[in-house]
């Protein structure tokens, strides 16, 4: 039934009802109905092609529940039909916020089952990249959040920033978004000359700016009463539903893979775990799914100066032995990174020859919007935005 | 010819335009009617281009950005290029919504904002018609818009909408309330209903402007404001067009010109809440300066017109600083806002305000003691 018979039919329905009964003084039996929403998949909310379809009662959303999949492109299919190189470009498009972890994540997968070592000058450059690129992809988060709740002003903020990100990683590698950098073995390019002292600036001028925002946002009356309270997540929901990354840190679970199943080399480098801090609302509520966030930056601009201290100034970027088409022994492989969204795990199984048997992709987001309905469900319409934005979704990876 | 009420602006425009008495009799009253329905126009016009050209600058320096530059010097050609381009756009029509409402809705809200101008006093005599229920009057007709926003969300046939039609109805059906109230606070210490009254009796040094008439009237006055910006659905009180929920809420379906009737519809009525609060408030279209108020002649015309837009573009501003800057509430802290703090509030300041009134019948208690009716 198309949405305009439900409203049109409603009404004349009610004005036959009316017309029988005016003899009968007595009120015309007026029928309520439930209205069904299509919100997506073109919506300014649902930070991409995302539909959700809720069941309204006036502004209080009954159910709802995400539909996804208006964006499946068969990655994993695509990176079985290819050589393994040729599969990082793909990797890309996952979550597109954050694609040198994407990188990362997929070359861990296929060092794991080549076995191979990587040189220590190319490790340093990934987590360089790395928490750069987390930066960015939590500065999106913190300024699209905001639009959700109305303030549009904070978001440009948030991007003024997020280009010096850009900016650092185009020079870096020549792209803005989908950089293909990471490849296995090392990175694909040697870092271009002057690059550290513009990192290091940077990362000065996102402290001030971070403490800007948080002002601005954060701490804004408004926002906390949009935010806070709304959208409860406890410990158990998130588990159940295998949500990771700062929305299961939102509730209070210490879990990082970073600091868990330390990959790459960050069990060099020292930083806090960021817990939902329950300094407003509730802890595992929407506003302290965002102060994760803004308090994860500052820990990405920790390691951020760790690694420049500790950075060799220069040595071999890419392992040689990995350099074109290559053909890991038979055998399986899983590993996982801890992305900005949360755990993004590649399980790749070769048979020997050289394009991998399969692979698979663990993307924390479709994991995230699961957990959707059993937090909106009950709530008002406004909250179903608000409580969407705060799980920081990247459709490119739900439907891969 | 009827009789209206002195110093209204008809009677001058039959003194400036003789022609007019020679066209038939019957002629007299349409086209005098036309006359003065040009002044309200020219207004809304005006104050849409000017308005829609400050809210893109405004935000654009609060969101480091430039904002036009392209058209005119500094971009201030903008409004025009794109009320041209939207004249320009395809009607459209959704096949399944309700035609001739969906016509109607943006002229029924439009209607609602022109109404408004013709009780809006820029100087003592530059009123279309100075009614003696001039602040009922405003009250009564400000509500014709919202008749417009309904009929746009039910017509659109549009489920975002409707939500949005939905949204207005409650919001303004609350937000009339602390309104009225603000409004009889002022009429009770002007004594008056007619807006050129009001702004007379704030006549003399601004300490005799009604915010500082008494201890309370400052609440009255945020009170104002904040209701005002729920009643004009400007940000954080935007609910029902939140672009983050609603889509567009109730002009989702509408473009072209429809929608731009819509936006100017909007500006005029921000630009009346802005002049309302200054007549109500803070002396209407007098500087607050004695020796600036007692000039005469054109000079004293332009001063004071020119008061009046200043006082209302710096509210006009107000409502832009905080649409760019604070996130939009929830529809139940909306309420909770109307019922729990702004009418209890409201109602306590005029309740003491008519205690003042009755004890201390004053010129302001800024004044009491020192300077009684200075320069009146």
């Amino acid at each position: 039934m198309s949405p305009s018979r439900d409203v049109k039919g409603s009404k004349t329905k009610m004005a036959d009802t009316a017309n029988m009964n005016t003899n009968v003084h007595e009120p015309p039996d007026v029928r309520t109905e439930e209205l069904l929403l299509n919100m997506g998949p073109q919506h300014p909310s649902t930070h991409g092609v995302l539909k959700v379809v809720a069941k309204t009662d006036g502004e209080l959303v009954l159910e709802c529940e995400p539909v996804v999949g208006y964006l499946h492109r068969c990655f994993e299919k695509c990176a079985e039909s290819g050589s393994y190189v040729q599969a990082v470009p793909y990797t890309d498009r996952l979550d597109y916020l954050m694609a040198m972890g994407n990188n990362l994540g997929y070359c861990l997968a296929v060092e794991a089952l080549m076995k191979v070592e990587i040189p220590e000058y190319a490790d340093y450059i990934r987590v360089l990249v790395t928490e750069l690129n987390r930066i960015g992809s939590h500065l999106i988060a913190v300024g699209t959040f905001g639009l959700d709740t109305g303030a549009i002003t904070p978001f440009f903020y948030a991007f003024r920033d997020r280009e010096m990100v850009l900016d650092i990683l185009e020079e870096i590698c020549g792209q803005r978004l989908n950089y293909n950098y990471i490849r296995p073995g090392g990175v694909a390019y040697d870092l271009p000359e002057g690059i550290l002292d513009k990192i290091s600036t940077f990362i000065d001028h996102m402290e001030k700016s971070l403490e800007e925002i948080n002002n601005l946002l954060t701490y804004n009356g408004i926002f906390i009463h949009r935010t806070a309270n709304v959208g409860v997540m406890t410990p158990e929901v998130a588990i159940k539903y295998g949500v990771t990354g700062p929305n299961l840190r939102s509730t209070g679970v210490k879990r990082d893979l970073r600091k868990l199943r330390p990959y790459s080399i960050y069990d060099r480098f020292e930083f806090n775990i960021c817990t939902g801090t329950g300094e407003y609302g509730t802890i595992g509520d929407c506003w302290n799914r965002h102060i994760v966030r803004t308090q994860e930056i500052i820990e990405s601009i920790k390691i951020l100066r760790q690694v420049l201290n500790a950075m060799p100034t220069e040595g071999e970027h890419l392992a040689k032995a990995t350099a074109r088409k290559f053909r890991p022994p038979k055998g399986a492989a899983y590993t996982a990174v801890e992305n900005s969204k949360g755990e993004l795990g590649f399980y790749i199984a070769s048979d020997g020859t050289d394009e991998p048997w399969r692979v698979k992709c663990r993307a924390p987001s479709f994991h995230n919007v699961s957990v959707l309905p059993a937090l909106a469900n009950g709530t008002m319409l406004a909250d179903l935005v608000i409580i969407l934005g705060s799980l920081d979704i990247v459709l490119g990876e739900i439907d891969r | 010819m009827p009789e209206t009420t002195t110093g209204a602006l008809i009677y001058q425009i039959l003194e400036l335009l003789p022609f007019l008495k020679e066209l038939p009799e019957f002629l007299h009253i349409p086209m005098l009617m036309f006359v003065t329905g040009l002044i309200p126009v020219t207004v809304i016009s005006l104050v849409g281009l000017v308005g829609v050209y400050m809210e893109r600058k405004v935000s654009a320096f609060m969101q480091i950005r430039l904002g036009p530059m392209e058209y005119g010097p500094w971009g201030t050609l903008q409004t025009l290029a794109d009320g041209i381009k939207l004249m320009g756009k395809e009607d459209i029509i959704p096949r399944e919504a309700d035609k001739p409402l969906f016509i109607l809705a943006p002229i029924a809200a439009f209607v609602g904002v022109f109404l408004l101008f013709i009780a809006i006093p820029f100087d003592r005599d530059i009123i279309v018609v100075d009614l003696n229920v001039g602040i009922f009057y405003l009250a009564a007709v400000a509500s014709i818009e919202v008749v417009g926003i309904i009929m746009a969300g039910w017509a659109s046939n549009n489920k975002w909408s409707l939500l949005g039609a939905m949204r207005e109805a409650a919001q303004v059906v609350a937000y009339e309330i602390p309104v009225g109230i603000c409004l009889v606070t002022v009429v009770i210490v002007s004594g008056s209903f007619s807006m050129v009254d009001i702004v007379e009796e704030q006549k003399g040094l601004f300490l005799n402007w009604f915010i500082f008439r008494n201890p309370v009237m400052w609440v009255v006055f945020i009170a104002f404001i904040i209701a005002s910006l729920a009643e004009l659905k400007r940000a954080p009180f935007d609910l029902p067009e939140a672009e983050s929920e609603l889509v567009s809420g109730f002009h989702t379906e509408y473009s072209g010109m429809r929608f731009s009737i819509f936006f100017i519809a909007e500006y005029g009525a921000m630009f009346v809440a802005s002049a309302l609060i200054a007549i109500l408030f803070l002396g209407g279209y007098y500087t607050g300066i004695p020796f600036l108020d007692n000039i005469d002649g054109i000079l004293g015309i332009l001063i004071r017109v020119g008061a009046l837009f200043g006082k209302a573009f710096a509210f006009l501003f107000l409502q832009m600083w905080i649409r760019w800057t604070l996130p939009r509430i929830r529809l139940d802290q909306m309420f909770y806002l109307c019922y729990k703090v702004l009418v209890p509030f409201g109602f306590v300041a005029m309740i003491i305000t008519a205690f003042w009134q009755m004890v201390l019948p004053g010129d302001g208690f800024m004044s009491l003691g020192w300077a009684p009716g200075l320069g009146k």
